[in-house]
């Protein structure tokens, strides 16, 4: 068995009495594709909030490439390579998408404790801020206003500031939630581009694009795993229609 | 824009240097000097108030505990002028690393009662401490400085003194806004939840914002002891910190001129306009309402806006004249 890059080991959290994810055993190993399934309210958002470091869980353990980071903050985990997109947007939203993506790359660098020189005046970060928008395509909107940008391109410019970063574990919470069949086309090539170096744990709920994407898939439930396994597995077993359709 | 900002800021220099010849009179020399010293005070708040979201009530503190300290070991404790000043700049940017570690255990309206309490604590204290603060006489007999044989007592010389610190204050300020670690503090005022993803330490970067508010405030303090020479519980008490809030939100929190334009603006009312109109805070407070009616943004963005809409209203009629103005160029015009 390869390293794990991410195991998650009886996992839970209760908000007052309800327990918003139970006892979640996730394995996700380098380099994998994994897809998180499950109904709204099943937890899966909830387990992403606690990988990336948003809220501490109740029982359990996480461990990234190897190491404990249960009791890390959110932005030591992101200097691990945890990078991660939103499924509700949130983004500079007053500020042009090149400063959004200057913003990425300055939290990994040591100078965001300078407070000396101007930001403007690092023109590497700039560049470098324009190459990665070209990948996903916005490069043309480079010097534009979040605000006056369609929720497509939000969306991507999401995914633009996670790639910034160059992490080794990528989060994406519904990458194409609210978009267009052509948009998503585009997102969709836009993941398959990724290298393998990139393991990437999604959260989707369309189907064609995930099931094509996805290594491995868990299936969630009321805060539990319900199945785990691969694609084959996954659509062969008769838990997984009885989450989706119900008894 | 940047070049615009770059005349304003030629012209407030040139104007500042000039205020002694320009006024001649002393009573308005120190007048300036007060506005001044305001300034700097309504500076170093705006780094909460406007660049990190963090509103405080508790401002006093920094100015009032850096007089103390200034003015007590100066007269009490035997010091020298440059050992009491550099303790009392250290001692204040400590208490300012104390309360900022206390204050940014809440956020928001938490944030500022505790801001509020910190600051009536140290004000309580100085009231009752009578052997330590002289409690309501407060500290007096200070002698102003002669750094390098100028005597700081003559109105035009303290005024370029606490000039040359007035535009270190803005320049470091100025700086600061526009650097990464500036940016990271705006960021977490905006989006903390992303900032913390993207790999910010939220509450470091916000309590290094706090801590460097309160070193410039330490700055004002100090040129508040030298002025007055003399301090008394009014430094430290919430009126003082409620005047340097409106200072920043009159001027226009988030900008870099807003919170000087709003410290002439109270400092002028106060003590020009107290000579006439006995009732003046009531007039203060009219002027307050009249901003927040029309400007609520503060002065300073205000004035732009009502500049360019005014500007755009001239072009526009201009460029509606005889013949070019077609049909569907003055409907888009007119919904632009």
């Amino acid at each position: 068995m390869s390293e794990l890059a991410l195991d998650v080991d009886g996992l839970g959290k209760n908000f007052g009495g309800l327990p918003a994810v139970r006892d979640v055993v996730l394995k996700v190993e380098l380099g994998e594709r994994h897809l998180l399934l499950g109904p709204n309210g099943a937890g899966k958002t909830t387990l992403f909030n606690l990988i990336a470091g948003d809220i501490r869980p109740s029982t359990g353990s996480i461990r990234l490439f190897g190491r404990d980071v249960t009791r890390m903050r959110t932005d030591q985990r992101t200097h691990m390579g945890v990078a991660r997109t939103y499924q509700i947007i949130t983004l500079f939203a007053e500020s042009t998408l090149t400063h959004n993506v200057v913003m990425s790359l300055t939290g990994l660098s040591r100078c965001r404790f300078d407070p000396f020189t101007s930001l403007d005046r690092r023109t590497g970060f700039r560049e470098r801020a324009r190459e990665v928008l070209a990948t996903v395509g916005l490069e043309h909107l480079a010097d534009r206003k979040v605000s006056e940008t369609s929720y497509g391109e939000r969306r991507r410019l999401e995914i633009a500031m996670a790639m910034a970063q160059e992490p080794s574990l990528l989060l994406l919470d519904e990458p194409l939630a609210g978009l267009s069949a052509d948009e998503r086309g585009e997102v969709q090539r836009l993941l398959e581009s990724i290298p393998r170096s990139v393991t990437i744990v999604m959260i989707e709920h369309d189907m064609d694009v995930a099931l094509a994407f996805a290594d491995r898939i868990t299936v969630m439930q009321r805060g539990a795993v319900v199945v785990e396994g691969n694609r084959a597995e996954v659509v062969a077993d008769p838990k997984t229609k009885e989450v989706y359709l119900g008894h | 824009m940047t070049a615009r900002s770059g005349v304003w800021l030629v012209v407030m220099v040139v104007a500042l240097v000039l205020v002694p010849v320009l006024i001649g009179s002393p009573f308005y020399v120190n007048l300036a000097s007060q506005v001044l010293i305001y300034a700097i005070l309504a500076m170093s708040l705006n780094l909460l108030v406007g660049f990190g979201g963090l509103t405080s009530l508790g401002h006093a503190a920094y100015l009032g505990f850096a007089a103390y300290v200034t003015i007590y070991l100066t007269t009490l404790a035997g010091f020298g002028q440059f050992s009491g000043a550099l303790i009392a700049l250290v001692a204040t940017t400590g208490l300012a690393m104390l309360f900022g570690f206390l204050a940014l255990r809440a956020s928001g309206l938490g944030f500022l009662m505790i801001t509020l309490a910190l600051g009536q604590i140290l004000w309580g204290l100085a009231f009752r401490w009578v052997s330590l603060t002289g409690g309501d006489n407060g500290l007096g007999g200070m002698q102003r400085p002669h750094p390098f044989g100028i005597d700081l007592g003559d109105p035009n010389a303290f005024y370029y003194f606490a000039l040359c610190f007035f535009l270190v204050a803005f320049a470091g300020i100025a700086l600061f806004v526009r650097s990464p670690f500036g940016h990271s503090l705006r960021g977490s005022r905006d989006q903390p939840r992303r900032m913390r993803a993207l790999g910010y330490n939220v509450w470091f970067v916000q309590w290094c914002g706090f801590v460097y508010a309160g070193f410039w405030g330490a700055i004002a303090g100090i040129l508040y002891a030298y002025y007055n020479q003399f301090v008394s519980p009014h430094a430290l008490n919430l009126m003082t910190s409620a005047e340097t809030l409106l200072m920043v939100i009159a001027g226009g929190a988030g900008t870099l001129f807003g919170p000087i334009v709003g410290a002439v603006l109270v400092v002028v009312l106060k003590n020009v306009v107290s000579a006439y109109i006995a009732r003046w805070v009531m007039l203060l407070g009219a002027v307050f309402v009249m901003i927040v009616l029309f400007m609520p943004e503060g002065l300073v963005p205000g004035t732009t806006r009502w500049t360019k809409l005014a500007l755009g209203r001239r072009r526009r009629a201009a460029g509606g004249g005889p013949g070019e103005a077609t049909g569907t160029a003055a409907v888009q015009e007119r919904s632009s």
